[in-house]
């Protein structure tokens, strides 16, 4: 743990303790170790290949790793199928959004409420998400594949919003994006971020990413190579010369 | 029109001559082949307009009108059509119909010239006959160039006519030919309201209508075109508009108007036609599952007919006494819930190891499981328990006490099978509309998202499976009741493709489609041993099928029926292809808007999208 990590007795919401995982012989995520606390703005960064889609699959448990512990607010969930985990709070917005192009925007939105069962606190969630992007509910009956880039990401976000979750996974979420849309993408998760939600960001864009971040972690073939506050690592002048394309 | 010529010589004469001479031999080729496949002689046989206008007659005369059509459409870019209209078309159209008589011409001379009847079999003096008039080779030659000059430049027409001379034409042609194809129906239709001296009229002693009839019912088409010229789409639009109760209790009364026909109707038909329904209900009932299967989970299921063995074999042991191993003689209504298990457990069993697989392996291994489930009916091994080739006979049919259903009285087995539709209909809603149905959809749409959402994929995807495979094996045992034996050559794999036909034609995961397309392939064309309404195309089913199937997927993907939706989604694609080829540029006002998402910025595209809700 780097001394940027926030030690003053809250349990991380969700944490990696020495997580190892393969794909068949080839080892993907070698001793990992992570921990999320309520609230926070984490980023993930690392290269092509290094292991950060798989770190989001298996926290999401769509990938089980071999060896180590993910633990959910102190409960060892390795075990523990995805559903019991979005139930718990946990939800991904998946990289290039992904939305089910063929169904209407109210429905990819009530997707990502499938495991709730309290229709008030649907109605009243989908409200909230009609506040936050009024463009949204402008399309409800339209397809989600018609929509252009930037209202597509508003709706993979609020789907992901609409399952109540604590803390937010979100694989390359610059990915795909005009580059006027990026800097919007951005204010958009700090925005969330500041109503208290738990962000975790897997990145490509290392400077925009650690701009906004608290801390964040650099993966390199599947090793923890640096772990640090997000101003330390920008700061870092081997992170700057590998990803920031300087030097 | 020669003054025109020369006014214009640009427009009429500078032809894209590649383009022209394309078309041409498409239509050539295109009329050789159906000659060569022996529809139009066999077809000659089915009388349209008492003598003058045959079946046969009219398919050959059908291809140089729509190639004109085809060939005076210029597209520029996918979707969007950009043509010089005018003479252009016209002499387009004129020239491609010219130069497909001009081929018949030259088979004329090739058939009266040499003898090709050993590798082409219908290489034969009666197609002379057909293609001559009768009248020798030099009338017949000159009698194809015209005509196909004259058709061709008809389907260039279609393009500059206004359109309500289009639509008026084309109301006439389709109504008129249905009236003809329909002949059986309506005649029998007609005996059991007493009024055949109506059909007397109307149709020809030989077949075919009258010419009489068909001038007075081209006239009344013609006027009825007119006078509901924007109102039927009108009427269409305000339903599709209609909100909450308005629309709920527009849908009731369209219901019960259908319901009540469905169960009056049969009533006056006779056996032929009730036999047909029958037929068109049990092919409905696996559409329907197969929908449920491909058409809302995504998972394309290519031995379906597994499903439906297991169905007609389960019933057959449990009600017939005649099973060679087991034979409890159960009521048809008992048995059924052993049915259900059965399919059911084989959903589950055929499921379980594939459900891994997607897309195109998941097609191939279940194809597989549907000829293996088929082999092993007819194999040795299980010989003893379900009776091999000769299957098992004498199946008892459905004894309600005050009537029984079995295939001597087509009326009831409709009925029966009637219920099952009107109940799988009824599922099949109401699913779409579940929880259940949008994890299928989601599914369908992006796996690994939807266990993202957390939606148990291996769950719900078994579950397609047996919602699908419980209708199947409905389907199944109302065969059984109905023909009163069952054997493993009625479960073919050409029924699963046949099905698939059915879905895919009429618009997957759309019921409404779903029941379209079961009416037009397996009532008109007929299934894959019953036979439909033109029983003269029997031996070209499969041929129609898979042109049909080829047109389906290049033009009109959505189906017959397209989901109100799905229309939608086509205009929004046009819209965004005409506002690019007016030079819009997308990407940049999304991005600005975007940039003020907060505010709600009037971006041109997107508010066009937001109207057409």
């Amino acid at each position: 743990m780097s001394d940027a990590t926030p030690t003053n007795g809250a349990t991380p919401l969700l944490e990696f303790r020495q997580v190892n995982t393969h794909y068949g012989a080839v080892h993907i995520l070698k001793d990992v170790d992570l921990a999320i606390y309520p609230g926070e703005l984490v980023c993930l960064l690392g290269g092509n290949a290094s292991g950060k889609s798989t770190t989001l699959k298996t926290l999401l448990g769509m990938v089980t790793p071999t060896s180590g512990e993910v633990v959910l607010d102190g409960e060892v969930v390795n075990d523990k199928p995805t559903s019991y985990r979005v139930v718990n709070g946990v939800t991904m917005v998946p990289e290039n959004r992904r939305l089910f192009k063929r169904l209407t925007v109210k429905e990819n939105l009530q997707l990502g409420a499938y495991l709730r069962n309290d229709r008030d606190g649907i109605a009243e969630d989908l409200e909230r998400i009609y506040e936050l992007f009024p463009r949204v509910k402008e399309r409800l009956a339209q397809k989600s594949g018609t929509l252009s880039g930037g209202e597509q990401q508003m709706v993979a976000i609020g789907r992901a919003l609409m399952s109540r979750p604590r803390v937010l996974l979100m694989d390359e979420p610059s990915m795909g994006l005009a580059p006027a849309l990026v800097q919007q993408n951005f204010e958009l998760i700090q925005q969330i971020h500041a109503e208290g939600m738990a962000i975790f960001m897997v990145e490509q864009n290392a400077n925009m990413a650690l701009s906004i971040a608290d801390r964040g972690w650099v993966l390199q073939t599947g090793r923890v190579v640096l772990d640090d506050s997000a101003e330390k690592l920008l700061a870092n002048p081997e992170l700057r010369a590998s990803y920031l394309g300087e030097g | 029109m020669n003054a025109r010529a020369m006014t214009l010589p640009r427009s009429a004469v500078d032809q894209d001559w590649r383009h022209v001479l394309r078309w041409g031999l498409i239509c050539g080729l295109a009329l050789v082949g159906l000659c060569l496949v022996g529809m139009p002689v066999e077809l000659d046989r089915r009388a349209l307009i008492e003598r003058h206008l045959s079946l046969g007659y009219l398919f050959v005369l059908l291809v140089p009108v729509a190639m004109g059509w085809v060939s005076s459409t210029l597209v520029a870019l996918e979707g969007v059509e950009n043509r010089r209209q005018g003479l252009y078309d016209l002499v387009t159209g004129f020239l491609v119909g010219l130069m497909g008589g001009g081929v018949l011409s030259l088979l004329m001379v090739a058939l009266d010239a040499w003898n090709l009847r050993d590798p082409l079999v219908n290489w034969s003096p009666q197609l002379f006959r057909f293609l001559t008039y009768e009248n020798g080779m030099g009338f017949g030659a000159a009698a194809w160039l015209a005509t196909g000059a004259v058709l061709g430049l008809a389907g260039a027409a279609l393009h500059v006519v206004p359109a309500v001379v289009r639509r008026t034409t084309g109301f006439v042609v389709f109504g008129l030919f249905f009236l003809s194809v329909l002949e059986a129906a309506i005649s029998d239709l007609s005996e059991g309201f007493g009024l055949e001296s109506l059909t007397d009229w109307l149709y020809a002693k030989k077949g075919g209508l009258t010419v009489t009839s068909t001038i007075v019912f081209g006239l009344v088409i013609a006027a009825a075109s007119l006078a509901t010229r924007g109102r039927i789409k009108a009427a269409t639009d305000r339903y599709r508009d209609m909100e909450g109760v308005e629309r709920q209790k527009a849908s009731t009364i369209l219901f019960v108007v259908i319901a009540v026909l469905c169960v009056v109707l049969p009533m006056f038909l006779g056996k032929i036609m009730n036999e047909l329904l029958a037929n068109v209900g049990i092919f409905l009932l696996l559409a329907l599952g197969l929908n449920i299967v491909v058409g809302l989970a995504g998972l394309l299921d290519l031995g379906y007919v597994a499903f439906f063995a297991v169905g007609g074999y389960a019933t057959a042991v449990l009600t017939s006494p005649n099973s060679p191993w087991f034979a409890p003689e159960l009521h048809f209504g008992v048995s059924l819930v052993f049915v259900v298990l059965a399919a059911a457990l084989t959903g589950l069993l055929i499921g379980a190891p594939v459900i891994r697989m997607r897309g195109d392996y998941l097609a191939i291994v279940t194809l597989g499981f549907g000829e293996i489930i088929r082999l092993l009916f007819m194999s040795d091994w299980l010989g003893p328990y379900f009776g091999g080739a000769q299957g098992i006979t004498n199946i008892p049919g459905v004894d309600l006490g005050f009537a029984t259903v079995k295939g001597t009285d087509p009326r009831s087995v409709f009925y029966l099978v009637l219920v099952f539709c009107a109940l799988a209909i009824y599922t099949s809603w109401r699913l779409q509309a579940s929880r259940l149905g949008r994890a299928w959809m989601a599914i369908r749409e992006d796996e690994q998202v939807a266990e993202a959402m957390g939606i148990n994929t291996v769950n719900a995807k078994l579950m397609a499976f047996v919602v699908g495979a419980v209708l199947a094996s409905f389907s199944g045992a109302v065969l059984a009741a109905k023909v009163g034996s069952i054997f493993p050559t009625s479960f073919m794999i050409l029924v699963s493709i046949i099905i698939l036909v059915v879905v895919i034609v009429g618009g997957m995961g759309n019921i409404a489609g779903v029941l379209v397309g079961s009416f037009v392939l397996i009532g008109v064309l007929g299934g894959p041993k019953q036979p439909g309404l033109l029983q003269e195309f029997q031996n070209y089913k499969l041929l129609i099928y898979g042109v049909l199937l080829v047109f389906m997927m290049l033009k009109r993907p959505e189906g017959l029926v397209p989901s109100a939706r799905r229309s939608r989604e086509l205009h929004q694609d046009e819209f965004l292809q005409d506002a690019w080829l007016k030079g819009d540029k997308l990407d940049d006002e999304d991005a600005a808007d975007d940039g003020a998402s907060v505010v709600p910025a009037a971006a041109p595209v997107g508010d066009e999208g937001g109207e057409e809700e």
